[in-house]
């Protein structure tokens, strides 16, 4: 059974029709990857499920329990938490004061430290620099800081919005070591991407979305040799 | 290697700007409204310290700018300056003498122009302004380059000086209702100034202290801290105590006037620790903010006066009607602009502020409220046997509110609802992505505001004992914001100074009333180029700011990387 389930979801911005009946799901402990070009409704699909904009048809279900009637709020406290594209920390904020607000849903105070805990591990990079405001992080910690403040609150699902967007290659590299450290720890992923080829490479399932429609679905290994794939997405011929 | 040359253009450039500010002080009036007070009796007016200021001030910038440290060019710097300053001036003073600038500046009168040349004329007058020029700006070069000690005596002694002239009249009365002070008036004040020997004294006593304190002070300091912790604790609520005698008995030693100046600072300070909650805390641009005072105001009226004999509540009665109506208010402007965000937020706000003063002003509303006539004969605060009439008594009665409010802000502050405030100011859609309820957040954030300020409009209307549409005008708004600003956004105490800073002064210098929404601008612009956190800042933007200008370029960190040894 399916921990997290999109079931032939329709979104509108006023007159725009974003998703055109868009399906997928992921199980417990996978990683899922949504690859398509810009616009083709990725970030639509991450804001549907996380809340902030209402399918007009279609549902949304984490372990069977359908969550349309839920506030963004509510569904953070569920347990599915999105990473925002564009590595959005609070700027004025100190490292550590975006980790406890990653927490906000929690309130037991020795669990938040744990949880704190263990973002140090993955980052110890952050660690260090816990007392730093983190606008004056770099770009790939800023994204480490944005990773790790919604590990805080221990989600099921983790939805990550193209986080190699605008770092350097080896960043981006280290990002998908990340990812792949995350996914050996059990977290559940929803990885959205541009970037294809390492997209493909991390996750176990994939879909391919083109303007507001799910046009391929299969194992990454399977997308990864498809004809089309290779030639719209992976640049090969 | 090529000689360095003297670079005359940047001391010119800052003399024009200087002398520019100047002629404006001059035609806006000031110059001629500020001479009616004289600072040092005979010697030197209110107008003309303006003049010397600003020049001082132009030459140090002058002298500061200089790119070589040798004293010369700092001191032909800020000579040049200066003498850029008079200049300006002295030309006004000849251009005004062929051209009728009335025409246009209607400050620009004939007793103007005798004021700028010394009553001697135009062209001895001018050059007159000239040597002045000079003399000021070598003065602020040589105070540039004395050491930070004396620098910071002289210009601590020169400030105390120009204060006690400026407020003379209150001092004189604030002596005065003290016997054995009496003495310290006749020292120091003639009828028109200060006396000559009394500003003398006054600044050698502030020059040596300053000198002496900063010589003693960190020592002293130092000495303090180094006190075994039971030590300290008993000395930090030794401070305490005398912090609240002194809050405590403010009235009675401030007197009449000074305790009225007082209500009034505490009315806007307890309005500012509301609106600190929706802009500083919660980030949410808010400039219809007197509404809420409005409602306040007139849902104490309504209630308690018996002009209007609907219900004819005491006091107290009404007081949570005021609150709860001022809550009610805040929900209902929340509601409508939950999505909205900066701009289109200030401009609803604005119209929000603006329909409620037109509806106290209306027909519609008269039966209940009054219309244009608004209320009057509303009582005032009893308890026990004491009925809250002068200021010095409805000065605890707000006191009693600031003090709450201000408990409350602080406490919600590091509350896990201060938390989320401090997420939706700095990102709203990642708020929300944390699982932050950003309907409640902002509604509360609205309504904990409107309950401040409906606080403060109730006790207002107690105390003046009636209320008028015409009271609640934007411009308090816009006030209560600006406090707020040049305290510090989101700090507590900076509210208090801004307060103080913003309503306190200028009621103390109600004959420059006109002036007043100048100097706010004047003050608001120099606090964004010097202080631009505020007074008193809250600790998120001092660290921003501090950060900005240390930050250090890094190599970007691999993912993962373990730390650096
Ligand atoms: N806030 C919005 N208002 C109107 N249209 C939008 C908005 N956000 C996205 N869109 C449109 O919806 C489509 C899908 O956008 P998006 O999901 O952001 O794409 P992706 O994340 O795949 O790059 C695009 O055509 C985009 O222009
Ligand atoms: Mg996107």
């Amino acid at each position: 059974m399916a921990l997290l389930e999109v079931e032939a979801v329709h979104a509108y911005y006023g007159n725009i029709h974003a998703l055109k009946g868009v399906s997928l799901t992921v199980d417990e402990g996978e990683i899922v990857t949504l690859i398509g070009a810009n616009g083709a409704g990725k970030s639509t699909t991450l804001k549907t499920i996380s809340g902030l904009l209402r399918p007009r048809q279609g549902h949304v279900r984490l372990a069977n329990e359908d969550l349309s009637a839920y506030k963004p709020h509510q569904i953070v406290a569920k347990g599915i938490v999105q990473v925002p594209e564009g590595r959005r920390v609070f700027g004025r904020l100190t490292v550590m004061e975006n980790l406890e607000m990653g927490a906000f849903t929690r309130t037991d105070g020795k669990e938040i430290r744990q949880a704190a805990e263990s973002v140090f591990a993955l980052f110890p990079r952050l660690k260090e620099r816990q007392h730093q405001v983190a606008g004056t992080l770099s770009g790939g910690e800023q994204q480490m800081l944005a990773i790790g403040r919604a590990l805080m609150a221990r989600p099921r699902v983790l939805l990550l919005d193209e986080p190699s967007m605008g770092l350097a290659p080896a960043l981006v590299d280290s990002i998908f070591d990340t990812i792949k450290q995350l996914h050996a720890t059990g977290t559940t992923i929803l990885l959205v991407e541009q970037n294809a080829r390492m997209a493909l490479q991390v996750a176990d399932r994939g879909y391919v979305l083109q303007t507001g429609e799910v046009i391929l679905s299969a194992t990454a290994e399977n997308l990864r040799s498809n004809e089309m794939v290779r030639k719209a997405y992976l640049g090969l011929t | 290697m090529e000689k360095p040359r003297f670079d005359w253009l940047q001391p010119v450039k800052i003399g024009l700007v200087g002398g520019a500010i100047g002629v404006f002080f001059a035609l806006v009036g000031m110059v001629e409204a500020f001479s009616i007070r004289d600072i040092v009796d005979g010697i030197v007016s209110m107008g003309q310290m303006l003049m010397l200021i600003s020049m001082t001030f132009t030459g140090y910038m002058a002298a500061r700018r200089t790119t070589q440290p040798q004293h010369l060019w700092v001191l032909g710097s800020s000579l040049l300056a200066g003498l850029m300053f008079g200049g300006m001036v002295a030309l006004l003073l000849i251009v005004g003498s062929l051209v009728n600038l009335r025409a246009v500046f209607i400050n620009a009168s004939p007793t103007l122009y005798e004021l700028l040349a010394f009553g001697r004329g135009t062209q001895a007058g001018a050059l007159l302004l000239l040597a002045e020029g000079v003399l000021v700006g070598v003065a602020a070069g040589l105070l540039y380059l004395l050491t930070g000690r004396f620098r910071q005596a002289l210009v601590n002694a020169l400030g105390w000086v120009v204060m006690a002239g400026v407020l003379q009249e209150l001092l004189r009365i604030t002596f005065g209702a003290w016997g054995p002070l009496a003495v310290i008036n006749q020292w120091l004040f003639t009828g028109k100034g200060l006396s000559v020997p009394g500003a003398a004294s006054l600044f050698v006593l502030v020059a040596g202290t300053t000198y002496f304190w900063s010589q003693t002070g960190s020592v002293l300091s130092n000495r303090l801290r180094r006190l075994p912790p039971g030590g300290q604790h008993t000395l930090r609520l030794v401070g305490i105590l005398l912090l609240v005698l002194i809050v405590l008995a403010l009235p009675q030693i401030l007197g009449l006037y000074l305790s009225e100046v007082l209500t009034i600072v505490g009315v806007f300070a307890l309005m500012g620790l509301g609106l600190n909650i929706v802009v500083g805390l919660a980030g949410m641009l808010d400039l219809g903010y007197v509404a809420f005072f409005a409602i306040g105001a007139y849902t104490m009226g309504a209630l308690t006066s018996p002009e209007l004999g609907f219900f004819s509540l005491s006091f107290w009665e009404a007081l949570p009607f005021a609150v709860v109506a001022g809550v009610l208010a805040g929900v209902i402007l929340g509601i409508p602009v939950l999505k909205m965000r900066g701009d289109y937020l200030a401009i609803v706000t604005l119209g929000f502020g603006e329909i409620v003063r037109i509806l106290a002003l209306s027909d519609f509303l008269r039966p209940w409220i009054g219309g244009a006539q608004g209320i009057a004969k509303i009582p005032k605060a009893i308890v026990g046997s004491i009925e809250f009439i002068s200021p010095q008594q409805i000065y605890y009665l707000i006191l009693v509110g600031c003090l709450l409010a201000g408990f409350i802000s602080w406490r919600l502050k590091d509350s896990r609802l201060g938390r989320a405030w401090m997420a939706v100011r700095e990102d709203e859609d990642v708020a929300a992505a944390m699982g932050i309820n950003l309907v409640a957040t902002k509604l509360l954030a609205f309504a904990g505001g409107a309950a401040f300020a409906a606080l403060s409009g109730a006790i207002f209307a107690s105390k003046l004992g009636s209320v008028y549409p015409h009271s609640f005008n934007v411009m308090i708004s816009i006030n209560v914001l600006c406090l707020i600003i040049v305290g510090g956004m989101g700090s507590i105490t900076g509210v208090i100074v801004g307060a103080a800073a913003l309503v306190g002064l200028p009621e103390l210098l109600r004959e420059f009333a006109e002036y007043r929404f100048l100097a706010y601008g004047a003050a608001l612009v120099l606090m964004m180029l010097v202080r631009p956190a505020g007074l008193m800042p809250e600790a998120t933007r001092r660290r921003e700011l501090q950060e900005a200008e240390t930050v250090e370029a890094e190599p970007e960190p691999a993912f993962g990387a373990p730390a650096s040894p």
